[in-house]
């Protein structure tokens, strides 16, 4: 269970690879196993809590199961906090409008925003406030603008507090026994290519360490090699009679189906095998079925996390 | 009011308007769409088609004929056609968006002199801004499409959006440009660089700000925006042109999506949105949709009974002498082709499903299939067009 041993884990993803249910069955797993968790939504749209069945997470974080606790990111409140707990301003009734200028700053200035929902979250890791923090992080095409920030901020600001914060955030970030990054794909093109593209930015412009790569929605095999001859016979004009003779001839579009659930696994098994060669071969691919569901939220989750235990346990 | 859309389909809104804006979830095909719909409405509609992506993948390029194209638009070549065995009526032309460089002429362009000009760019906080950071890029990919049509250059052009944390955010850019300038933060923050002198509303600010991120910081900040306000009349007057070009009549919203069930969410959130702001959404365009056969109660009923000839009557059998092959395996075949198809049925219900509820939020939606190839070359993205056509 090495994944589940780390502190902090990033969960990102391409939109639509599934990676907040992923996020969502990794802290499962977690608690189920005596970790108390803390699974925390970046972009507080809400799906995470979703996932869950639960109404949107607020920012201080919410039990949700035994063992696991959920919250959303919100800059402001975490911007509150840190006044409150490294600056120790006074008047914490007084934040409110300099918050919200500080929303304009933050668009502007670099990683600002970044920081401060990285720093929440290191910050719970230090004050081991929970064994495992789960991040349901930022899409793949920001994820390196996320974890990346303290240390652009480290490069930028020479002096003053913030260079003295970004110093044990990144001892946290940058210790691959502690923080860990995990990639969601599935086996399609894009998908696949993108990934490929952030290791090599996670590589290049963070010292994250990658800690596994999740392959979700992974159609099943549906034939051995000597079934895949059969198969490929039944299209041929006296199979064909025979089966419509048996089965009527909407019997057609039920080989298509089998043939395009084919068609598409193979397809998928090429980009997998591209994914595998570009990825290192000490980190962890894990696989999850697709499941032909149309359970939402929580059913769905936990039948990740069977499938997550069966590669991880 | 919206603009109200009366458009039956992909050929007439390519017909009438001037910009689309192409938009949606990532991974759902957005570049390889806009840029088939480009290619078709140069085939079939004529004039000077530009596509305008994001994409720098090598792969589109080349199926545009190119080896690579830059930020520089670069006309498809006429031999690109030829070899889809077409004729274009028109033109079609492509760029990629260069985040980076469209930054850099935006300095340049309102920069009031060159010393100006060169210490913005050699700003460390303008090239952290511009480099890494990614709300920048939804602004400048509708200054791009901004200069473009002001230019007159093209009949239609047809922009991918990047991928953004929000698909909101590349409506909000432009506002939230002006909102920058006209903040009071940035008055703030340049205070110090201008005169030493404090003010007593802007005093607690400073001891909070000085401490959290430390003076050299800050001084770094207020230099920049210093420089950055003396451009403030260019930009905002650019950004509100921007802003205006989103609602004109000549522009419309294109939105990309699968049917799976994230880009689905994202795509009927990102319809409501248009709708909320009066915003022109012109159409959704569904990409790799399953067959509608599979949906089909006679197919269901098919499965059920190939299941059961395979258990228990002679269709193994007579397979299996028919194919030379061993029947117990061929029953075995038979039975996860049936027992396969409700799974594959099931996921084309849920999609029927989502397909409906996008179908209630547009004016028209069209769907192109799942394809099991790729996409490689012109002809391939035309026929992806195609479908989309009729």
């Amino acid at each position: 269970m090495h994944l589940l041993n780390r502190q902090l884990l990033f969960v990102t993803g391409k939109g639509g690879v599934g990676k907040t249910t992923v996020a969502a069955a990794i802290a499962q797993l977690a608690a189920q196993h005596g970790r108390r968790t803390l699974v925390c939504e970046m972009d507080a749209k809400g799906a995470l809590a979703a996932a869950f069945d639960c109404s949107p997470f607020p920012y201080q974080p919410r039990q949700i199961d035994s063992n696991l606790f959920g919250m959303a990111m919100n800059t402001e409140d975490s911007l509150r906090e840190y006044l409150k707990l490294f600056v120790r301003i006074p008047f914490v009734g007084r934040i409110g409008p300099l918050a919200r200028t500080f929303d304009f700053v933050a668009d502007a200035a670099p990683g600002v925003k970044e920081i401060l929902a990285i720093g929440k979250l290191c910050y719970e890791v230090r004050e081991r406030n929970y064994d495992l923090v789960v991040v349901d992080a930022e899409a793949s095409g920001h994820i390196v603008s996320q974890i990346g920030a303290p240390r652009v901020i480290s490069e930028l600001v020479q002096v003053g507090l913030v260079r003295e914060q970004t110093k044990w955030m990144l001892d946290i970030l940058e210790d691959p026994e502690r923080t860990g990054l995990i990639t969601v794909t599935t086996p399609e093109e894009m998908p696949v290519n993108e990934t490929i593209e952030l290791l090599d930015r996670v590589r290049e412009r963070t010292k994250v360490d990658l800690a596994g790569v999740v392959v979700n929605r992974v159609l099943p095999a549906l034939f051995g090699t000597r079934e895949m001859a059969v198969f490929d016979q039944l299209s041929t004009p006296a199979a064909q009679t025979l089966m419509t003779r048996a089965a009527g001839r909407n019997v057609t579009a039920v080989v298509d189906a089998a043939r395009m659930n084919e068609a598409r696994r193979r397809v998928g098994v090429g980009h997998l095998e591209r994914l595998r060669g570009a990825v290192p071969a000490d980190t962890p691919m894990l696989y999850i079925p697709e499941l032909f569901t149309r359970a939402v939220g929580r059913r769905v989750v936990s039948q990740i996390v069977d499938a997550l235990s069966d590669e991880l346990i | 009011m919206p603009a109200a859309s009366t458009h039956s389909g992909i050929a007439d809104l390519l017909a009438s308007k001037e910009m689309i804006i192409v938009c949606g979830s990532g991974g759902v095909g957005k570049t390889t769409i806009a840029a088939s719909l480009a290619a078709e409405a140069a085939v079939r509609i004529g004039g000077r088609v530009l596509v305008l992506t994001v994409d720098p993948a090598r792969r589109l390029a080349n199926a545009l004929g190119l080896q690579a194209f830059g930020n520089s638009e670069t006309q498809i070549p006429l031999d690109a056609f030829a070899g889809a065995g077409v004729t274009p009526r028109g033109e079609l032309w492509a760029a990629m968006l260069d985040t980076k460089a469209g930054w850099d002429e935006l300095i340049a362009r309102h920069a009031p002199d060159d010393v100006l000009r060169d210490t913005v760019l050699a700003n460390p906080l303008y090239q952290n801004i511009t480099g890494r950071f990614v709300q920048s890029h939804d602004y400048i990919a509708m200054e791009r499409l901004h200069e473009i049509h002001a230019s007159g250059r093209y009949d239609l052009v047809i922009i991918d959006t990047p991928p953004s944390r929000n698909a909101l955010d590349i409506l909000d850019a432009p506002g939230r440009m002006m909102e920058f300038f006209g903040s009071r933060l940035l008055r703030w923050l340049t205070v110090p660089y201008r005169s030493r002198l404090f003010t007593a509303a802007s005093k607690p600010f400073y001891q909070v700000a000085d401490r959290v991120l430390g003076s050299r910081f800050l001084q770094d900040i207020a230099e920049f925006f210093v420089l950055f306000q003396t451009m403030e009349t260019g930009f905002v007057e650019r950004a509100r042109e921007v802003e205006r070009l989103l609602s004109d009549p000549r522009t419309a919203f294109l939105v990309v999506s699968t049917l799976e069930a994230a880009p689905a969410y994202e795509a009927a959130y990102l319809a409501e949105a248009l709708r909320e702001r009066h915003l022109p959404l012109g159409g959704i365009v569904l990409n790799r949709t399953m067959p509608s056969a599979l949906r089909e109660p006679a197919a269901e009923k098919a499965a059920t009974q190939l299941r059961k000839a395979a258990q228990t009557g002679s269709l193994a059998a007579d397979l299996g002498s028919v194919l030379d092959a061993d029947p117990q395996m061929v029953r075995g075949v038979l039975t996860e082709v049936a027992d396969r198809f409700h799974d594959i049925a099931m996921v084309a219900a849920r999609e029927a499903e989502r397909r409906s509820e996008l179908e209630r939020l547009s004016p028209f939606t069209v769907a192109a299939p799942s394809l099991d190839h790729d996409i490689n070359d012109l002809r391939s993205l035309l026929q992806l067009g195609d479908h989309l056509w009729s």
